[in-house]
């Protein structure tokens, strides 16, 4: 979707912000820019919506050159959500919303429909929040209008600075996890920049390190945990890989889709139930989406060997707690 | 007691009696005060907007703008009559002049003020220079703007008082006439009348302010006459 | 081009014909500009301090000054004449009034800006009011008064020239005089040597602003 051929950006001062980059953004998933500060991740991003301008190389955006299209027009087809937010405050949230598909012409009721949607989706009643100002918001729901405002022309990409970097950590932890839900709802192509190790190996499908301008690493999460490239790699990554490993691995990466014997009884206790008590407490079901660290931590707590994995109240399998702990030593 | 109650009673017959003249040369400094502001508002507006983009050329028009201030309105007047005639001509032009300054200054100030972050996002959703300005930095710099407007406009119905030594006409020939005649309550009246004037042009640029916040959508305390404004729009459309 | 030369070279050649009667009328001018101002300085700053620890001082003079500040400089000026007649000193008087309101209204934003954290600072290491105001207040409070002191000079120059039309003498002789009389050569001598005057206070004291740590821009002054 998106790609970098041999691209270099050096500023007049002579820094060499970009150096010689060579990766490409596959469509449909979220690609984490991660590296510490200054090693030219955010220039990075802005060479795609072209608020910079490579001094070399070039970047292709869906197979053409980002310098052949029009920047507005390319701009307004890429969603683009930044650290300070920067939400138009003399604008009421719905306007600010609206700011693309107005800039894009579309009729009022298709715009006004639109805003309503993406309310909803980002957990901000339309009917209670349409008409307030920013002023009047937290700062995680600034943030969630902020998202809307960069989904509202449903973007081909989004290109996101990191976008939860001035909350509080509780706020970005729910920023989060709600984030990975809302992109399985819209499916679109995400690069997104944090210094953040642990929120890039929770966010992305795919992580390019990057140090002095140049890419250290491209890998997936996991790839990224077993098999760190370099000494700073491992370093960056931090000594708690074990742990980490389990936060990246999904209940759907070592679930078992049917239900063994041994477990049934589990399975049928639970049918129609949201919880049910067994020895140790209760029994509370994962989704495919949770991480292995949760269904761990619940196996632990309900004192059980296994817990039924289910997705719209229907158990599509089970994982087992040794099936997680061999995952878990495997990389190790 | 006595004396001041026949001193106001001696203002409210010169009032009455010259009613009629007095609501003409108030009509005249209306008219010089709108004209000068129908030329000087787009001039210092649009400066204010060049040279917010433009910094060194912002230090040198604010310089000027600043010692075009300093010149004595009389001496002003006094320069341009020999150049554009008596009347209204040499008035509006150095009226124009002084307006500069309190409109120019604040239009750039109010739109250097607009948030960075704002302004980043404008441009990273797509919008163009002219769409950041009008959506997002004019709306912004809007009361700055108005309060640059309304400082003007008290000064202009001041200096416009002098022009009438120039034959501009208005409410300075009664300020003139009183002089010479040693009028008491025409110097009296009129000054009221005059300072009246200056309010009621400071009202009415404070109305259009609120009314133009109220279309960009903003929430303001509506005073009275808003209130009425947007009742009768609401009514007609 | 060559009119503008021309006019140049007759106002020069009135000036020196007439120096005798410029200096006269300029040292008129500096006077009526001089004792106004100083007397406008000497009645605002105490007025203002006095305004800031009593509020309904303060209230009154807020209210007067936001009307005051409608009130054409010619109003004043002319205001002058049924109260105090003609001549030198209704003049001053005149001036003094319009120049006393942006001494006041600086001295009294000078004086509320002074840091809360500061003064507080100041009362723990037990300065009393007094000793607070003169040693704490009164300095950081000085670039502020001295930009109303600034301004309203500036002013004071061109309100200076509506002096004649209450016989009040200065500058305004020459120009009024050079107006009715279309003697463009001495109007403009007496316009321009004013103008010059009140671009040069301005820098002066812009200066002088500044190495009180000011913030100096170019006269924010409105003139009469």
């Amino acid at each position: 979707m998106i790609r970098f051929d041999n691209v270099h950006k050096r500023y007049s001062d002579g820094t060499h912000a970009v150096d010689g980059l060579d990766f490409e953004v596959e469509e449909g998933t979220t690609t984490v820019l991660v590296g510490p500060s200054g090693c030219g991740k955010t220039t990075t991003m802005k060479l795609v919506n072209r608020l910079e301008e490579p001094t070399d190389g070039t970047v292709y955006y869906d197979g053409t050159d980002v310098e052949a299209l029009e920047a507005t027009e390319l701009r307004r087809r890429i969603g683009y959500v930044i650290q300070d937010i920067g939400l138009f405050d003399h604008m009421t949230v719905g306007e600010n919303v609206a700011t693309v598909p107005e800039l894009k012409g579309w009729d009022a009721d298709r715009t006004d429909e639109r805003v309503d949607e993406l309310l909803d989706l980002m957990g901000l009643p339309p009917g209670e929040y349409r008409e307030r100002h920013p002023s009047d918001l937290s700062g995680g729901q600034r943030q969630r209008v902020g998202v809307a405002r960069a989904l509202a022309a449903g973007p081909d990409v989004m290109l996101m600075d990191e976008p939860f970097g001035a909350l509080d950590p509780i706020t970005r932890e729910e920023l989060q996890d709600e984030f990975i839900d809302i992109q399985r709802e819209i499916d679109t192509t995400i690069l997104f920049v944090t210094h953040d190790i642990n929120e890039a190996l929770k966010m992305g499908d795919r992580i390019a390190i990057m140090r002095d301008g140049k890419l250290v690493q491209y890998d997936t999460p996991t790839a990224l945990l077993d098999e760190p490239k370099t000494k700073f790699v491992e370093e960056f990554v931090g000594p708690d890989r074990t742990l980490k490993r389990l936060r990246v691995l999904r209940v759907e990466e070592v679930m078992r889709p049917e239900v063994p014997d041994e477990y049934a009884d589990i399975v049928d206790a639970f049918q129609g139930n949201d919880a049910v008590v067994a020895d140790g407490g209760e029994i509370v079901p994962v989704a495919p989406t949770d991480s292995a660290q949760v269904a761990l931590s619940r196996c632990i707590q309900a004192g059980v060997e296994a817990l039924p994995v289910v997705e719209d109240s229907t158990v599509v399998g089970v994982v087992t707690e040794s099936a997680i702990r061999n995952r878990q030593s495997e990389g190790a | 007691m006595l004396a001041a109650v026949s001193f106001l009673g001696e203002l409210l017959s010169f009032a009455a009696e010259n009613a009629g003249r007095l609501a003409r040369l108030s009509y005249e400094h209306v008219a010089i005060t709108l004209w000068t502001l129908a030329i000087a508002l787009p001039v210092a507006v649009s400066l204010g907007v060049v040279i917010s983009y433009y910094e060194r050329a912002a230090t040198v028009v604010l310089w000027v703008a600043g010692v075009l201030m300093t010149i004595p309105a009389i001496a002003f007047f006094g320069v341009l009559v020999p150049v554009l005639g008596i009347g209204n001509p040499p008035t509006i032009a150095a009226l124009v002049a002084y307006a500069q300054l309190p409109v120019i200054r604040n239009t750039y100030i109010g739109l250097t003020q607009a948030d960075d972050a704002a302004i980043e996002a404008g441009t990273g959703l797509g919008m163009t220079r002219l769409e950041r300005l009008r959506r997002v930095r004019l709306p912004v710099a809007l009361p700055v703007v108005m309060a640059g407007i309304r400082n003007a406009v008290v000064i202009l119905v001041g200096l416009a008082a002098i022009g009438a030594f120039i034959g501009a006409g208005g409410l300075g020939d009664f300020i003139f006439y009183g002089i010479s005649a040693g009028d008491t309550a025409m110097i009296v009246v009129t000054t009221v009348a005059l300072s009246a004037l200056a309010l009621a042009f400071d009202y009415a640029f404070g109305v259009i302010e609120q009314w133009l916040r109220l279309r960009n959508g903003e929430e303001v305390d509506r005073a009275v006459l808003t209130r009425t404004l947007a009742a009768v729009h609401a009514r007609l459309s | 081009m060559t009119g503008v030369f021309g006019l140049l070279a007759a106002t020069w050649a009135y000036l020196l014909a007439n120096s005798d009667r410029f200096l006269e009328l300029f040292r008129e001018h500096l006077m009526l500009v001089f004792v106004s101002e100083a007397m406008a300085v000497a009645v605002a700053i105490p007025l203002g301090i006095l305004a800031t620890r009593n509020d309904r001082v303060k209230r009154v003079v807020e209210t007067v000054g936001n009307v005051a500040q409608t009130v054409p400089t010619l109003a004043i000026i002319a205001l002058m004449f049924p109260l105090l007649g003609l001549g030198f000193l209704p003049a001053l008087v005149g001036l003094f009034v319009y120049a006393l309101l942006p001494v006041l209204t600086n001295t009294i934003v000078g004086l509320e800006n002074v840091d809360g954290g500061t003064v507080e600072a100041a009362r723990g290491m037990g300065m009393s009011d007094w000793t607070i105001l003169r040693k704490i207040r009164l300095p950081l409070a000085l670039p502020v008064i001295f930009a109303g002191i600034r301004t309203s000079t500036v002013l004071n120059v061109g309100t200076a020239y509506l002096a004649f039309f209450i016989g009040g003498g200065g500058l305004g002789v020459w120009v009024i005089g050079g107006i009715q009389l279309f003697n463009t050569p001495q109007l403009i001598a007496g316009a321009v040597s004013g103008a010059l005057l009140a671009v040069t206070l301005d820098g002066l004291l812009a200066l002088a602003e500044r190495r009180l740590g000011g913030e100096a821009g170019t006269g924010h002054a409105a003139t009469s």
